[in-house]
């Protein structure tokens, strides 16, 4: 066959490009896992790990040619839903937020990288016009007199381009007798290199270096903190300290050290006992399950957390159960063989499901909103009335309970339609021979036939709902508030929505660790609903 | 139908249209509502169902053009409405390619060959889509943030970090596909593998073919769930220019500036050709949608 042999040939002339193309990705990612390794990121590196190696497994053997199939789209849902997923539940053991989000070494590197000003080392600074768009650099201190080469300003906007690799620039000064006889430029000509002249190391002919501190000023700078690299015993308690942990503060002498309970540095006494403030930033420590004990002791968090708990179940529920009535019935209707026009019906009926639901959720805003929205035009014109939508917690729900049926009961339609059609046409001419009218029927014959295979639907809308970020964050963003909260929650938030608030929306206080204490245990939760929703549709499908 | 017809019917189809009138009126004011704003003098006046002075600034303002106001002064578009939709429709778009090609690999896979892990890894697949991703946006966050270091154009605040996001969300479109193959009868295949093509060949040259219904369904399924996904674009991406429609059109509504004529007229702009799609396609779509929860 013309075919197997040409393919034969092929495989021949592909295996050295596989060998090639396999090793490549082996080298590269290699590499890029002991640089996330180094600095720090294992769960990175673990995840980088695992799917390079299985991936050069599955494409490498013969036994795994057919997870070859497999192998892109489960790659796919380890990175993007499981990873993640596992991630999430590894901040929860964290006090990883906003305060803390760096790693110990970036902090302590940040720290090192901190400077003051060295005694004795401030410089009048002016700018000198040498022509041309040039300006000499001229520091003085009493009679000491220091200048740059001629230097052309780089531009703020090239500047920030070259922000990326640009590190701070050293220009080289040297002394002179006297003064240049140079025009000193304006002020203007510093304030609009400003961003330059920030950038810039000046290195005196003794090594010095000095940095702008003041519109007209240079200082020499020295680190503010210095590592100890030895063991240092404290002379006033013998307590010995080990090295490569402890700054020392080069201004005061003082001692600090990394407290690993709190995730700060903080000074430390002649004991080695933390006593001094907090130093930002901090940085991410595992605290076990204090974030969880936070959501069952804390007042400020237990209280809402329990009562946007009974509000997420009670929403979901009556969600499933208005759509589910509304579609029922109407799916009856349409499905009525002497009504005419059950086409246009069907489509118009459908409509609420077609227009996307982020915009059909900020026109029902617009519509809702207390002053300017149509529905209260209308209700005030009909009834005198204006409800505060926005402001009543009650009003709220309800107006959100309104929007969600009017987006979800087309979906429930239209899986009612199509197990209607599996519903003998006897059984209702049996009953119609009885006497019974279509109330009867529905509720004696269609209801029941059709909850059992509405089921595991049902229980797959409900959990939906119970997650249904979308409709809550574009609609209400959860409020009216719900007073006495520590962290943001309002009276119609969702468990989903209160967890992002939690890890996006407080300003300054974003905390990533009890928002994924949370997270997990929704997770919890919806893995039970899961469970039991699968268990369920395999007993239908062997009944 | 039952054959016995009671006299009542003509009252009862009667009653039952009225009623179902009155309902949809009811469903659908919302809707004709926004496309009356949408021709409304102002951002804020309440007025009837048909306007009656009729403008088409916040048209034109959705349209990018800027509106010279009766006292000569400019009104600039607030915001790029035509570069969100194109943003929309360019990661949707590429993200639904993606979605297809790696769900069909998979189902076929599944629906033909037999492998360690099979029936494990399918339940496992259903179980986890339920997770929804807006709880693991901190890890999200951290990941891209990550993958930027190495790979920039993959990083926050790009389209192509957006994209990458989206891969995860196949479980229900592998279902989806692997149902359909299972309905087309293997023989045909197995006869091609006598002639001696590969397992691949035979999927590509002989399975595909007959299967282009089924993805153009996925396509649309996919296409339409991530154009209207808005947590993971509103915490991947940040800049203005780069927003997709479900997170910019959220901009008209800050408490202070509500620009609700203004809103209206990008909503009909960028809502109409999805709804569209979405009417003209519903026949097979409606299918695709039950058949993940049916089968699992």
């Amino acid at each position: 066959m013309g075919v197997s042999t040409t393919s034969g040939l092929m495989q021949g002339k592909y295996a050295w490009l596989k060998l090639l193309l396999i090793t490549a990705i082996v080298a590269l990612n290699g590499y890029a896992i002991i640089m996330m390794y180094a600095s720090g990121e294992y769960a990175f590196a673990l995840l980088n790990l695992v799917i390079v190696a299985s991936g050069v497994y599955v494409f490498t053997s013969k036994r795994a040619y057919a997870h070859r199939y497999i192998y892109p789209g489960m790659a796919g849902m380890v990175m993007f839903i499981i990873f993640p997923l596992l991630y999430t539940v590894g901040i929860a053991f964290t006090n990883y937020s906003g305060t803390n989000l760096l790693t110990l070494e970036r902090v302590e590197r940040m720290h090192l990288a901190r400077t003051y000003t060295a005694q004795g080392g401030t410089f009048d600074f002016a700018m000198l016009e040498s022509g041309e768009g040039k300006y000499v650099l001229q520091l003085v201190q009493d009679d000491k007199v220091l200048v740059s080469s001629p230097l052309s300003p780089i531009s703020n906007s090239e500047l920030s381009a070259r922000k990326q690799t640009l590190e701070s620039s050293e220009v080289k000064l040297s002394h002179v007798e006297q003064k240049p006889e140079l025009e000193v430029a304006q002020i203007r000509a510093i304030t609009q290199n400003r961003q330059f002249l920030n950038s810039l190391v000046l290195v005196t002919p003794e090594g010095d270096e000095l940095v702008m501190s003041g519109l007209r000023k240079f200082a020499a700078q020295a680190p503010l903190f210095t590592k100890l690299d030895k063991d240092r015993v404290l002379q006033d308690s013998g307590v010995v300290i080990p090295g490569g942990s402890a700054l020392r503060n080069n201004q005061t002498g003082e001692l600090m050290m990394p407290n690993m309970e709190t995730g700060f540095y903080q000074y430390i006494d002649g004991n080695a006992e933390f006593v001094g403030n907090r130093v930002t930033p901090g940085f991410t420590v595992n605290i076990g399950w204090k974030n969880f004990e936070r959501v069952v002791k804390d007042d400020g968090i237990k209280k809402p957390f329990v009562q946007i708990f009974i509000w997420t179940v009670i929403f979901a529920g009556c969600s499933v159960a208005f759509t589910l009535a509304i579609g029922m019935v109407l799916a009856c209707v349409i499905q009525w063989e002497e009504l005419k026009g059950r086409a246009i019906y069907r489509v118009l009926l459908i409509l609420p499901y077609a227009v996307p639901a982020f915009i059909s959720i900020l026109v029902f805003k617009g519509l809702f909103n207390q002053n300017f929205g149509e529905i209260n035009a209308l209700l005030n014109a009909w009834f005198g009335i204006k409800p505060d939508w926005f402001t009543d917690p009650t009003l709220a729900k309800t107006m959100i309970l309104i929007v969600n049926t009017w987006l979800g009961y087309p979906y429930m339609m239209i899986l009612c339609m199509g197990l209607l059609k599996s519903i003998p046409e006897d059984l209702y001419e049996a009953s119609a021979m009885d006497g019974a009218g279509p109330i009867k029927n529905f509720f004696n014959i269609t209801v029941p036939l059709l909850m059992k295979p509405l089921t595991p639907l049902l229980i797959a809308s409900f959990a939906f709902n119970f997650n249904n970020f979308v409709l809550i964050q574009l609609l209400t963003s959860g409020g009216p508030d719900i007073i006495g909260a520590t962290t943001p929650a309002g009276t119609t938030d969702l468990l989903v929505s209160y967890t992002y608030r939690i890890a996006f929306e407080g300003s300054g206080t974003q905390d990533f660790g009890l928002a994924s204490a949370i997270a997990t245990m929704i997770f919890l939760v919806v893995g039970a609903i899961a469970l039991f929703n699968l268990r369920l549709t395999n007993a239908n499908k062997s009944v | 139908m039952p054959m016995v017809q009671p006299k009542s019917l003509k009252y009862r189809k009667l009653g039952t249209h009225i009623a179902i009138c009155a309902f949809l009126c009811l469903i659908i004011f919302p809707l004709l509502m926004v496309i009356a704003i949408s021709f409304r003098t102002g951002n804020f006046s309440v007025g009837d169902i048909i306007p009656r002075n009729p403008t088409l600034d916040h048209w034109r303002l959705a349209l990018g053009i800027s509106v010279e106001n009766a006292d000569g002064s400019i009104t600039p578009p607030p915001f790029p409405v035509l570069t969100w939709l194109w943003n929309s429709i360019k990661v949707a778009g590429i993200s639904a390619v993606l979605i297809v090609v790696l769900s069909t690999t998979s189902a076929y896979a599944f629906a033909r060959m037999k492998f360690k892990g099979k029936s494990t890894i399918l339940s496992g697949m259903l179980i986890f889509q339920m997770f929804p991703s807006v709880l693991a946006l901190v890890a999200f966050y951290a990941f891209f943030n990550m993958i930027g270091d190495f790979i920039p154009w993959l990083g926050l605040n790009t389209h192509g970090g957006l994209i990458l996001a989206y891969l995860g969300g196949i479980a229900l479109h592998v279902w989806t596909i692997k149902g359909y193959f299972e309905t087309i009868d293997p023989a045909l295949e197995e006869s091609a593998a006598i002639d001696g093509a590969t397992p691949w060949q035979a999927f590509r040259l002989i399975l595909l073919p007959l299967s282009v219904p089924i993805l153009a369904v996925v396509f649309i399924l996919a296409f339409i769930g991530i154009i209207t996904e808005v947590p993971m674009a509103s915490v991947l991406v940040q800049d203005i220019d780069k927003m997709t429609l479900a997170v910019g059109s959220q901009q008209y509504f800050y408490p202070q500036n509500l620009l609700w004529g203004d809103f209206a007229a990008a909503a009909v702009l960028s809502g109409f050709p999805i709804t569209i799609v979405f009417l003209l396609a519903q026949r097979w779509l409606v299918g695709g949608l039950t058949a993940g929860g049916v089968k699992g």
